[in-house]
């Protein structure tokens, strides 16, 4: 039994849809060719609002709107339900509202017109053009979108790798985490780890950066052996940073006790052992970050840091009104670049160097999801928490478009 | 960006006068800790590398005599070559599908009229917001459990297509004037005919950025062998070496396994090394998928 029917739901998010886009085509100011066909902007509002809300709710079977057996409804499900349905509703109506725009306002939809010659056009030609296509297609449809569908399905089912039976449990996966403090410890690390992996490698690959560019001798020397350690894996890098790290063996602690007497538990801390980690990360990242970093810093004109001087600033004045803000579109790049680096690739350093301890003070929530799925076997738990990974990454990155808008400067 | 921001310069001659940059010691002093602190770390690897286990904890910064037996251990008794060529192939096979699929995605989205396309290309771009990381669950339950591969077919066949590729070949494509498959056509050569002898001799380019994203994407993977690869004889190498980490008479060994990261370490570093330029270019297009 649901709170609300689901058919009355579709309805209302229909309604609001529609509204929402009679009242931009009126009250906004739009084109006169869109103002005039408000009713229609309404309605194919109103259906895609609706088709929106029915792609991420339907794999869910509609289930934070259930009601127990006592006719009660979990309010912390309902609001989840309320979110996902808005959400999809919003994104489908982005788009049809975009395209619908364009289309009234008489301009071509993306790809519609084809203003290039010599395009093959015999006989067949459509048929050999979709052929092309096929294998790509297929693959991305088998073992992308389906997978993704399934991880909805799993995310309300409690599944356990190898039993043949799944049964439909609605939100408890979800429920379960949110109420569950470890949880929150892997989301707390993961944040903890990207925000500083972040600002370790783009502070010093900038810095790096800024001395290497320039005509310097010995400069392809120099930009040579600064780029390269990308190149190895994170396995790599985290079975090196053990060798250094260790707490024993590691030649760092040597030198630290042999200067200071000092020991520093690298990776039997907890209150360390996360920093280990960061440095580790940095190392393997920086030398892209450099790379890019130094690109830019070439595209930088002269002329106008010559002016700037001429002028009178200092060099940490052109620095930052000048070279910084000409290189916001590279630093947005690699805030995007990194951040997904350290949410999701840093599992296999993760793995080698401290394997998510000491007391699960390195365990992402990457890293959870493997432990969860395939070692402890659950896999609705795992694909309810892959869920909210994704979440978080597509919140983080869209938070990151939205700060950087208006501050990053395209085209120079 | 490759434009300058031209200021007006007036008719008045522009002396080319160059100012003499001061002597910048401190950019040395700072590029040279910077190799130094980054180099430092695969240094003392490949020095350890040649060291039996009591020398590690000697901590000396210089070669040892041990590597034979290091070598022996990482090459004959742990299979590492084995491990490798798994790596190699599986790499190989993969970035050439790809590279493959990729090529006839791109002629198909620029030089035919299809019907949708843009909810085509749509569909295909947006997959690069889908990171294959957030579905692993769901497609080991599809791959390992469903399908039951267990080997090369389930390292490279679900990652066989590439958004990334499509869109690259793309881009490519839609910069080639369309005189060149006028012309193609009036000399009477099919599509194939086309993409093989005009647009893949003039895309060297574009295709080596695929090839060396996709290889380093390919030889670094991690955690999808760690879910479907079982049989020893299957794993990669970033798998493989997981066995050289213990199992010594010692306890942990430090010298087998820094000789093995090492020797793993040299196939991408080379294709990285060699294609800079054109992995640049790639991946500042879409990130790698």
């Amino acid at each position: 039994m649901y709170l609300v029917s689901p058919l009355v739901l579709l309805l209302l998010v229909a309604l609001a849809g529609g509204g929402w886009s009679a009242w931009r085509a009126r009250a906004q100011g739009a084109a006169p060719a869109v103002r005039q066909r408000a009713q229609l902007l309404a309605l194919l509002g109103a259906a895609s609002a609706a088709l929106g809300a029915l792609i991420l709710l339907a794999p869910l079977n509609f289930c934070p709107f259930e009601l127990d057996g006592d006719g009660n409804a979990d309010r912390l499900n309902v609001m989840l339900g309320i979110f996902i349905l808005l959400g999809g509703a919003f994104l489908a109506h982005r788009v049809a509202s975009s395209l619908v725009g364009r289309w009234l306002r008489g301009e071509a939809l993306p790809g519609a017109t084809e203003t290039r010659t010599g395009l093959f056009s015999g006989p067949g030609s459509t048929l050999l053009a979709l052929l092309c296509l096929a294998p790509t297609l297929t693959i991305l449809t088998l073992f992308l979108y389906y997978p993704m569908f399934d991880t909805f399905q799993l995310s309300t089912q409690l599944a356990r790798l190898g039993a043949p039976r799944t049964r439909f449990v609605c939100m408890r996966n979800f429920n379960q985490l949110l109420g569950d403090p470890d949880y929150g410890r892997t989301v707390l690390v993961s944040f903890f780890l990207a925000a500083f992996i972040v600002l370790f490698s783009l502070a010093l690959s900038l810095l790096i950066a800024q001395m290497a560019y320039r005509p310097i001798t010995g400069g392809r020397f120099y930009r040579a052996l600064l780029v390269w350690p990308y190149a190895l894996s994170p396995v790599i890098a985290g079975i090196i940073f053990e060798l250094l790290f260790h707490n024993t063996a590691g030649v760092l602690n040597h030198v630290l006790y042999s200067t200071f007497g000092l020991k520093v538990p690298w990776l039997l801390d907890p209150t360390i052992a996360p920093w280990t980690v960061v440095v580790a990360s940095t190392w393997n990242i920086l030398g892209f970050c450099i790379l890019f970093y130094i690109a830019g810093l070439q595209n930088v004109p002269n002329d106008l840091l010559e002016a700037a001087a001429i002028d009178g600033a200092s060099a940490i004045q052109r620095f930052f009104s000048i070279t910084f803000p000409l290189l916001s579109p590279i630093t947005f790049f690699l805030v995007v670049t990194t951040t997904t680096y350290a949410f999701f690739d840093t599992y296999g350093l993760i793995d080698f160097l401290t394997a998510g301890g000491p007391v699960e003070s390195t365990t992402t929530m990457m890293y959870e999801v493997f432990e969860v799925g395939v070692v402890a076997r659950n896999l609705g738990s795992a694909a309810a928490r892959s869920l909210l990974l994704f979440g978080i990454v597509i919140g983080v990155t869209i938070l990151q478009f939205r700060f950087s808008r208006g501050r990053v400067m395209y085209g120079s | 960006m490759e434009e300058k921001l031209g200021l007006p310069y007036a008719a008045a001659p522009v002396t080319p006068r160059r100012r003499r940059l001061p002597k910048r010691w401190y950019a040395h002093v700072i590029l040279i800790t910077a190799i130094i602190i980054t180099g430092f770390p695969v240094y003392y690897a490949a020095v350890v590398a040649t060291q039996s286990n009591t020398q590690v904890f000697n901590y000396q910064l210089t070669p040892s005599t041990y590597l034979e037996r290091n070598w022996d251990l990482v090459i004959h008794e742990r299979q590492l070559p084995r491990y490798m060529l798994n790596s190699v192939i599986v790499a190989l096979v993969m970035t050439t599908g790809k590279a493959v699929l990729s090529l006839l995605a791109g002629m198909a989205f620029v030089f035919f009229r299809i019907p949708g396309k843009w909810l085509i290309f749509g569909f295909v771009l947006i997959t690069l917001m889908m990171p294959t990381e957030v579905m692993a669950i769901a497609l080991f339950r599809l791959v390992g459990v469903e399908l039951q591969w267990g080997g090369y077919d389930a390292m490279i066949v679900p990652f066989i297509a590439s958004a990334t590729g499509s869109f690259l070949f793309r881009q490519h494509f839609a910069s080639i004037p369309g005189e060149l498959s006028e012309a193609a056509q009036i000399d009477g050569a099919n599509p194939l005919q086309f993409l093989w002898y005009v647009l893949i001799p003039i895309s060297w380019n574009a295709i080596a950025a695929l090839f060396v994203i996709q290889f380093l994407y390919a030889w670094n993977q991690y955690l999808w062998p760690l879910m479907v690869i079982h049989e020893t004889t299957l794993k990669p190498v970033q798998l493989g070496l997981r066995s050289l980490r213990s199992g010594t008479e010692t306890g942990d060994s430090f010298g087998p396994l820094m000789l093995g990261a090492v020797l793993a370490s040299i196939p991408p570093l080379v294709v990285f090394l060699a294609l800079q330029k054109q992995f640049m270019s790639g991946f500042a297009l879409t990130r790698d998928k």
